[in-house]
């Protein structure tokens, strides 16, 4: 049973009626599935699906040393977004460790917006306060005050041409300010699902009239409401990480195969000599992908082995609803693992046959 | 076509109709909109004896594993493959192309101890509350 005291989006009164079931995702009560997970991911991949994401964070950073301060706490190079881009980085710790994957909107010259996630909300906002210098920066929480919401796949573009027509010009990860129903909203072109898409933010009053646009206007193109079963199978199938389940404060990017966010000439950062270290040593361990070659499902834990020995388990698995076989990602002791390796997975009672795959498992056809 | 109402059903959510010495066994509507999108299912050996309560399937969802336990005790024998191939089969037709498999009963007056489907009805009802 769900407790009172989940946190709820300003969506949920305009989703109520549309008969999702709920679950408790980090304190947010969230749908899961509106229809079906099946459905909902193959009408992203064939369509158009919209997903509610207002459980996330908005932290603005603003002033003359707002790009100083984004460098020195991302692993990724800041400086490279000029207003109208966005970019896709890890904040890490002294260790090289993630304290959050997050999405940087460069909105105007010295004005940032930082997407982080919902769990890490609280504590990224606490790291950004434990980092600031003296003057020239300031940081605005309003993940309380903003909704959030996601408008993926292929269909997308036309959905949004019906919408809000000037969106439709963003590059892949472009990035805009934009006035919804006379208020100020941010639009960018991005997502965790694989395909084309937008992300848009607004204010929380104006959140679900933006909810039922959508779905109205994308009626016609096979749009369908969806939740996080759906959001979950996507990201998988697209190698996008999980904070707090594929990667945390004790795994660092290159570990998560993820080093091409790192970028170690930009200058000095928080995590750089740690991860210099690291990349010197050699990493021991890596996010590597696992395909079930037999019919079957893994599931978070599932114990991955070769030649009869334990290499590491898999922190994401599920079926994989576009390439109809079981998928996962862990991290392996064996870094070096080439795709196609034999391997057996432990499922619910046996072993399963698998195989190491390449990531992502998915790449949609056709560019934007 | 094993309808609702010739069926009785175990707590579980299993359903069994019975035909002469042949007790077909499947999931009930309730029990596939619950486990939403199924999209594996294993199942017994022909041949296997099962015990009133044993689980000897196992249906898994995008999200979830579900064991299925045997209504009534009896031998395996027969198994539905269409739901292996097809395990959306179990969503869309629970009490007929959704069939899990079939069961030579031993003890059939177990039938007695499950419910008839208005009861189950109630029962569902109660348990979500």
């Amino acid at each position: 049973m769900i407790s009172t005291e989940l946190r709820r989006t300003a969506l949920q009164g305009v989703q109520r009626p549309l008969g999702a079931k709920w679950v408790d995702f980090h304190g947010w009560e969230l749908p899961i599935q509106f229809s079906s997970i099946l459905q909902e991911h193959k009408a992203v991949r064939a369509a158009c699906g919209l997903f509610d994401v207002s459980h996330m964070g908005q932290i603005f950073v603003e002033g003359p040393k707002a790009l100083d301060f984004l460098q020195k706490v991302n692993a990724n190079d800041i400086s490279k977004i000029a207003p109208g881009k966005a970019i896709y980085s890890h904040l890490l710790n002294p260790k090289g460790g993630v304290v959050d994957d997050v999405i940087i909107s460069c909105l105007a010259p010295a004005r940032y917006l930082v997407v982080v996630n919902a769990a890490t909300t609280d504590k990224d906002a606490a790291w950004f306060k434990e980092n600031l210098p003296a003057a020239g920066v300031s940081l605005g929480n309003r993940s309380d005050e903003l909704s959030m919401m996601a408008l993926q796949g292929p269909a997308a573009a036309r959905v949004m041409e019906a919408f809000a027509p000037e969106a439709v010009r963003l590059p892949r990860f472009g990035a805009m300010e934009a006035q919804l129903f006379g208020q100020p909203c941010v639009i960018t072109r991005t997502g965790y699902t694989g395909e084309d898409g937008f992300e848009i933010i607004a204010p929380n009053e104006i959140g679900s009239r933006i909810w039922q646009d959508l779905l109205a206007v994308g009626g016609s193109f096979g749009i369908l409401p969806c939740g996080l079963g759906a959001r979950d199978t996507l990201r998988l199938e697209a190698g996008y990480l999980l904070y707090g389940q594929d990667i945390d404060d004790e795994h660092t990017p290159l570990e998560a195969n993820y080093g091409l966010v790192v970028k170690f000439d930009k200058g000095e950062f928080i995590g750089r000599q740690a991860l210099l270290q690291q990349k010197r040593e050699g990493i021991k361990r890596k996010l590597t992908g696992v395909e079930l070659t037999e019919a079957g499902v893994p599931r978070p834990g599932a114990v991955v082995s070769a030649e009869g020995k334990a290499l590491g388990k898999l922190l994401s698995a599920t079926y994989s609803p576009t390439l109809q076989k079981g998928i996962g990602v862990g991290y392996l002791d064996d870094p070096g693992l080439p795709a196609g390796r034999a391997v057996s997975v432990s499922l619910h009672g046996r072993q399963a046959a698998g195989a190491v795959a390449a990531v992502p498992f998915y790449k949609r056809t056709g560019a934007c | 076509m094993a309808s609702p109402d010739r069926c009785r059903f175990a707590k579980s959510h299993e359903w069994v109709a019975v035909e002469g010495d042949t007790a077909t066994v499947g999931i009930s509507d309730h029990a596939q909109r619950e486990i939403t999108d199924v999209v594996f299912v294993e199942l017994p050996k022909v041949g296997r004896s099962v015990k009133a309560g044993e689980a000897c399937a196992v249906v898994e969802s995008v999200k979830a594993a579900f064991d299925i336990y045997a209504p009534i005790s009896g031998t395996v024998s027969s198994v539905n493959p269409a739901i292996v191939k097809d395990p959306g089969l179990v969503n869309q037709s629970p009490h007929d192309k959704g069939w899990f498999f079939t069961l030579k009963p031993s003890a059939p007056k177990e039938l007695d101890g499950l419910m008839e489907l208005r009861q189950y009805e109630d029962f569902i009802k109660t348990a979500a509350h």
